[in-house]
């Protein structure tokens, strides 16, 4: 048995038996877990459910992971395929057919299932666009502030000292000002694009992932294992990335997944608020905006594109939480 | 005792003095030029050159920071350009909104999450467990700014029972609170759940139920008690979640705090304001974790020595 790292951010302390097992491996976990959950992701539903109560209950929990695997994969499917998908293209305007409510049949004969908005353009069409947006800043933020987070977060760990130091001050730093209020004055400061927004909540995202980070090579770096490749004279960026990067792993991908809603929702409210990407683009952040005035009038301009960022965003924590479960039942809470 | 308050309160001052640095930093990083964003868009350039010098923005960059500092130590965080008065003033004068607004957020969160997540603690893997526990992941997805519009459209334009913004009487709190709650209530509910969860396998609950107390006494006397502690801790960490849904919910619902004239203040490219803004508010945010770091540390003596 090893050692149990620190809990990041002290969230989900022991819970009984299977807190021992080592968060840091996952595979080892998997094997010598007293409770080994026999069904890989994806295949939850259909199988059999054992005598035991955990045995049911592990099952159960997978069905969020494949849940959310589901609902995400469609969201991609409608992002990349969104020219084909919609049925309008998002930006046709058509001012005499404006705010009109869904299943509305225009003199064409064609069908606006979710209704026009104050502009007249179709919204299931911008809903559909809408996904790239979300999906696409959510995932490369969350890639940025994960990279940047897990080398600090190594660095600080595993150099220790003023490195160390420098790095956990900054997060302390950080951590003061209000993440949405850093990111608003952020994006005004440097840049409204697509771009700048992604480089934004990437570099201001980071904060947790240096902290668990940290945490867990602190941990690792006292395993006999480690030692070893010292002694051996591993050079030290051999031994960070060797051994001790694949003990971070676990914690970071559970944090990832549920950060991509995270952004997803910090992106759509910078855009909501007028200074997120560009109104050109068709985003779900923007529609809401749009919707806002419209909200007694047309209620479906700002209802639909916040239901499909919300149902997004949830696909996003189901799958995170399933996932969470399977690679580290310590983690859950 | 003081030895940890002092340790504490020199913490707080190093994190302060590092905001500082950021937003300074910041706004002199900008790609625009910082004197045409502090002067209105009329000025002639001999106005420019004058406030140039005069804010130091000829001198090298540390002896700026040092000339930001002073000022800033003295209270003075320069001139609003839109509401013509000092920066601090604008801030000062809608934070106590904020602040009014947060607390009853939070009052309401907690007295949602605390039954909420105390049932799913206990009654663990139970239909109310999923419900709960479902309950806080819709809500954690629900973007705020949407809620709010929801929310007027049922409360306000339906129902016809709120006012849709603004803050012209006690009524007017009622949306934006319930809508900032929904913010803090998932993550909330999600501590006192992993916390029950925590102390429910500590030995002492497992004695106490030994000896045959009742489960509600077991319950409410011996776990949730030692649970409520550590959770003032991570509660203060959440305030800046708090005070971050309040920029946006603020500005959905016309309330006249920090978030709103932040959001203004950036759109009418009034720097000084925006400065004096993420300034006041980490500094709310310090002080507040402080005052809860030195009251736990008041409340439970082990603190102090570690």
């Amino acid at each position: 048995m090893t050692p149990r790292p620190p809990l990041p951010m002290g969230e989900g302390k022991g819970e009984g038996p299977l807190d021992r097992a080592a968060a840091a491996k996952p595979t080892t976990l998997l094997e010598m877990g007293p409770r080994p959950n026999p069904l890989p992701p994806g295949e939850a539903i259909d199988e059999p459910v054992g005598h035991s109560a955990s045995r049911w209950r592990r099952a159960r929990r997978n069905r969020r992971l494949v849940a959310g695997a589901v609902l995400i994969a469609i969201a991609v499917l409608v992002a990349l395929f969104a020219p084909v998908l919609a049925p309008f293209p998002p930006l046709a305007q058509a001012p005499e057919l404006n705010n009109r409510p869904p299943g509305f049949v225009d003199p064409a004969g064609a069908a606006h299932l979710l209704g026009t908005d104050p502009l007249g353009r179709d919204i299931l069409s911008r809903v559909m666009y809408g996904a790239r947006v979300s999906l696409l800043i959510g995932a490369t933020a969350v890639l940025l502030a994960g990279t940047v987070g897990v080398t600090l977060g190594l660095l600080a760990g595993y150099v220790g000292g003023f490195v160390e130091t420098a790095v956990m001050r900054l997060v302390d730093t950080l951590l003061a000002i209000p993440f949405v209020l850093l990111a608003i004055v952020s994006v005004a400061l440097f840049g409204q694009n697509l771009v700048g927004l992604i480089l934004i909540l990437g570099l201001t995202g980071w904060l947790g992932y240096a902290r668990v980070v940290r945490g867990v090579v602190l941990s690792l770096k006292e395993m006999p294992y480690v030692e070893a490749a010292r002694a051996l004279g591993t050079p030290p960026p051999r031994i960070v990335l060797r051994h001790v990067l694949p003990g971070v792993w676990t914690p970071v991908i559970v944090l990832a997944t549920q950060q991509v809603g995270t952004m997803m929702i910090a992106e759509s409210s910078l855009t909501f608020l007028g200074i997120g990407i560009p109104p050109t683009v068709p985003s779900w952040g923007a529609m809401i905006a749009d919707g806002r005035a419209y909200v007694a009038l047309a209620p479906w301009v700002a209802i639909f594109p916040g239901l499909a960022l919300t149902i997004t965003v949830l696909a996003v924590y189901f799958f995170g939480d399933g996932l969470r479960d399977l690679l580290d039942p310590r983690l859950r809470i | 005792m003081a030895a940890y308050i002092g340790r504490r309160l020199l913490q707080s001052v190093v994190v302060l003095w590092g905001v500082s640095v950021i937003v300074f930093l910041l706004l002199r990083l900008a790609p625009s030029d910082p004197i045409t964003l502090l002067l209105a868009e009329t000025a002639s350039p001999q106005q420019i050159a004058e406030a140039r010098h005069e804010l130091g923005f000829d001198q090298p960059v540390y002896v700026q920071y040092l000339i930001f500092m002073g000022r800033a130590l003295r209270g003075d965080l320069g001139r609003s350009l839109f509401y013509k008065e000092p920066a601090l003033d604008v801030i000062l004068r809608a934070l106590p909104r904020t602040l009014v607004l947060g607390a009853i957020a939070f009052a309401i969160s907690l007295a949602v999450a605390l039954p909420v997540g105390i049932i799913s603690a206990i009654k663990r893997d139970s239909i109310w467990d999923y419900l709960g526990v479902g309950l806080t992941l819709v809500g954690q997805a629900t973007p705020p700014y949407w809620l709010g519009i929801v929310l007027i459209f049922v409360f306000s334009v339906n129902l016809h029972l709120l006012p849709t913004s603004g803050s012209f009487g006690p009524e007017y709190v009622v949306l934006p609170a319930l809508t900032l709650a929904a913010v803090l209530m998932p993550i909330v509910t999600r501590l006192v759940r992993s916390g029950m969860l925590d102390v429910l396998h500590e030995d002492y609950v497992r004695t106490a139920r030994a000896k045959g107390l009742r489960e509600r006494v077991v319950v409410t006397k011996h776990a949730l008690r030692n649970m409520l502690i550590p959770l003032v801790t991570v509660l203060g960490l959440q305030l800046t979640s708090l005070l971050g849904g309040a920029v946006i919910v603020e500005q959905v619902f016309a309330w006249p705090g920090v978030g709103q004239i932040a959001v203004q203040a950036i759109s009418s490219r009034d720097y000084p304001v925006v400065q004096a803004d993420v300034l006041v508010v980490s500094f709310a945010f310090v002080f507040m974790n402080l005052l809860v770091d030195v009251l736990y540390a008041w409340l439970d003596p082990r603190i102090r020595v570690s």
